[in-house]
């Protein structure tokens, strides 16, 4: 495997001068894919946010090291062009700004046409493509949507937020082929320039995606890593409350593993 | 022109409403413009016509030098027609005081859309009559071209009258782009427009005007149309360039069963600009329908966008939809819907918003890497764009680069 592409070394972020999240640390390589479990305002789309630099998730402490470069006080757009991209969860509607539009932002400076269509019928959104972007979009769609812009833009870093929220199990397959072509999983681990990190509130992802390591957030802390599908298990058999109790034992200590 | 033929009852009405101010909108002070301007040649081809006039004139969306994507053109400089040309069978393209000449009929057109007695600037017009323009599509006849009209205001403090009467006669097709501009980017004007509409039965009339004034010009134009059974009138207004003080409400009645209308308007106001722009629609026929859409954006000026439907016939629909985008501090955007329904059965309905950019939508693109300028760029652009049903490819094109030809002003 190679040299780590992403380091968040002690990441401790404020939303609205409120500290959400607590002194992060997580390492990625390229050719990974890593999850991130949590109870429901945990802290997952914080960090994702803060990753991505929204202004408002501001960094108090720590930094981002991306593929060598410190982009902690980087801004949105830069960090965009560096290769991070994100899928949002619940993407705004842009009124008057078309699906097409979007792509072609993604494809900046190799857009044409064909390339637009091409992955539009990947997505199955042909018949969206001149329609406002997420305007009267069902989950599924949405989710495409925002894939298919990614695959236009190839980030090397993709930061997925909950890509099968809402959507049924028609449409969950094909996120996650979408997914899987977005990092590259039909190419052996050493060749891939992509890595991923996703957010999964069920773990239903998994079932398509295969990814190297998991986490538990908890509260704004990374609770416990391990291998996703063990972490998954144990979040099945005995639900959040139990990651939560088994982190309270174990606080303010932090980083040793739940399975 | 034949001014004896206009009879003594408009002339009546126009002299008893002279002083009387608009309902909405600045009152202008018509003295404080001249009346009469230098004669302009005509011009046989009007290619040849000053490349500066032929610039201004392209910004309204008039083209000149490649008159084969036109069925017709007509074009008059201050008070004077200095061309009229047509290309297509069925179609008439000519100044209104040759058509009164050539059709005695016409007179019985005069003012019946438009009420001669509206306010001091349609009785002006009456009174103080410097030309216009006569479009009329013949029953059956499909135009594939628009006919493009041009009102070009040269003179310096001219107040400009003119007089347009538009006919599309059953199940004939129309497609008008008409272009108001000034030679001078500085010099004070006036310009009084009044155009009368009348959509027979099957017939369709589009009908895109392109304002591309100066920030000293003061505009009242006074438009309706009368749409019958089964016709359709599409009517696209785009003012994105400065102007002192423009107001407008242009009225269409359906009077036949199955009318369509729809109103389309981009408004963009600049620093020192006063707009009150509306649209107003009377379903008065069984089965009736209309569509206004209009989308306002302030750097700094006022807009007034009014909106008013009427259903007082069984089995009509109108809906209203005004968005108003204010860029920075100074603007004001006033969204005025109004509806009334006089009987059971019908369907109308409106919304409005009026606010600034949102944060989040930025956010967005610039997470696929565009800058803030482009992120908002692209946002202004599609806020602009108004997909028009029903409007010809080229004309859509033509319309869309007169809107975007603004862009470059508002970021």
């Amino acid at each position: 495997m190679g040299d780590v592409a992403l380091s968040i070394e002690q990441l401790t972020v404020e939303v609205e001068g409120r500290e959400i999240l607590h002194s992060i640390h997580l390492e990625m390589k390229l050719g990974e894919t890593h999850v991130l479990f949590g109870p429901n305002g945990s802290g997952k789309t914080t960090l994702l946010m803060a990753l991505m630099g929204f202004p408002k998730y501001r960094v108090t402490k720590g930094r981002i090291m991306f593929q060598g470069q410190d982009i902690t006080r980087f801004s949105l757009d830069e960090r965009a062009r560096l290769g991070i991209g994100i899928s949002f969860q619940r993407p705004p509607v842009v009124r008057g700004v078309k699906t097409r539009d979007m792509v072609a932002a993604c494809l900046k400076g190799q857009e044409h046409e064909g390339r637009i269509s091409q992955l539009a019928e990947k997505a199955n959104l042909t018949d969206f493509l001149d329609r406002e972007i997420n305007y009267g979009f069902s989950g599924g769609e949405i989710k495409r949507s925002e894939l298919m812009q990614l695959l236009a833009q190839r980030p090397t870093l993709t930061l997925i937020d909950e890509p099968e929220s809402g959507v049924d199990l028609v449409n969950i397959a094909l996120i996650g082929e979408l997914i899987n072509s977005l990092l590259e999983k039909d190419c052996p681990i050493p060749e891939r320039r992509c890595m991923g990190l996703i957010i999964t509130h069920t773990g239903h992802i998994l079932d398509y995606v295969n990814a190297r390591t998991g986490y538990v957030m908890c509260d704004g802390v990374i609770g416990c890593e391990g291998d996703p599908h063990e972490i998954l298990a144990t979040i099945r058999e005995k639900g959040y409350q139990e990651c939560i109790k088994c982190f309270l034992r174990r606080a303010p200590g932090g980083s040793e593993q739940i399975v | 022109m034949a001014r004896n033929k206009s009879s003594k009852a408009h002339q009546d009405k126009a002299r008893a409403a002279a002083t009387k101010p608009a309902t909405f909108g600045e009152d202008i002070d018509l003295d404080s413009y001249v009346g009469s301007a230098d004669e302009q040649p005509y011009q046989t081809d009007p290619s040849k016509l000053p490349p500066a006039a032929k610039e201004r004139m392209l910004e309204a969306g008039v083209i000149l030098d490649d008159p084969r994507q036109r069925a017709g053109t007509f074009i008059q400089m201050d008070n004077a027609p200095v061309h009229s040309s047509v290309k297509q069978e069925g179609v008439e393209v000519m100044a209104i005081s040759q058509a009164l000449d050539r059709y005695d009929w016409l007179w019985d057109y005069w003012w019946q859309a438009v009420a001669v007695d509206t306010d001091k600037y349609t009785a002006n017009v009456e009174l103080n009559q410097y030309n216009g323009y006569f479009i009329r599509a013949l029953p059956g006849y499909k135009t594939i071209y628009p006919v493009q009209a041009c009102l070009y205001l040269a003179k310096a403090r001219l107040a400009q009258n003119v007089h347009n009467i538009i006919i599309a006669e059953e199940n004939s097709e129309l497609h008008i782009i008409t272009g108001c501009t000034t030679a001078s980017e500085d010099e004070a004007g006036l310009h009084l427009g009044v155009s009368e509409f009348y959509i027979k039965r099957g017939a369709k009339v589009t009908f895109t005007m392109i304002h591309n004034w100066n920030p000293e010009v003061a505009v009242r134009p006074r438009s309706a149309a009368i749409v019958e059974e089964n016709a359709l009138f599409l009517s696209n207004y785009v003012l994105t360039k400065p102007v002192r003080s423009l107001q407008m409400y242009p009225t269409a009645r359906c009077v036949g069963e199955n009318a369509v209308v729809r109103f389309n308007s981009v408004l963009v106001a600049a620093p020192g600009s006063s707009l009150d722009v509306g649209s107003r629609v009377i379903l008065n026929a069984k089965g009736a329908k209309t569509e206004i859409v209009a989308r306002a954006i302030t750097t700094g000026g006022s807009i007034v966008a009014r909106g008013y439907v009427e259903g007082n016939a069984p089995d009509v629909r109108g809906h209203l939809e005004c968005r108003g985008l204010i860029l920075t501090g100074g603007g004001i955007i006033h969204a005025i819907p109004e509806l009334k329904g006089t009987l059971a059965g019908i369907d109308l309905s409106h919304e409005a918003a009026v606010g600034k950019i949102a944060e989040e939508e930025v956010e967005y693109l610039m997470a696929r890497g565009l800058t803030q300028n482009e992120a908002t760029a692209t946002i202004v652009r599609g806020f602009l764009r108004v997909d028009i049903e029903g409007l010809p490819p080229l004309l859509s094109a033509e319309l869309q680069r007169a809107i975007q030809a603004s862009e470059k002003d508002l970021m």
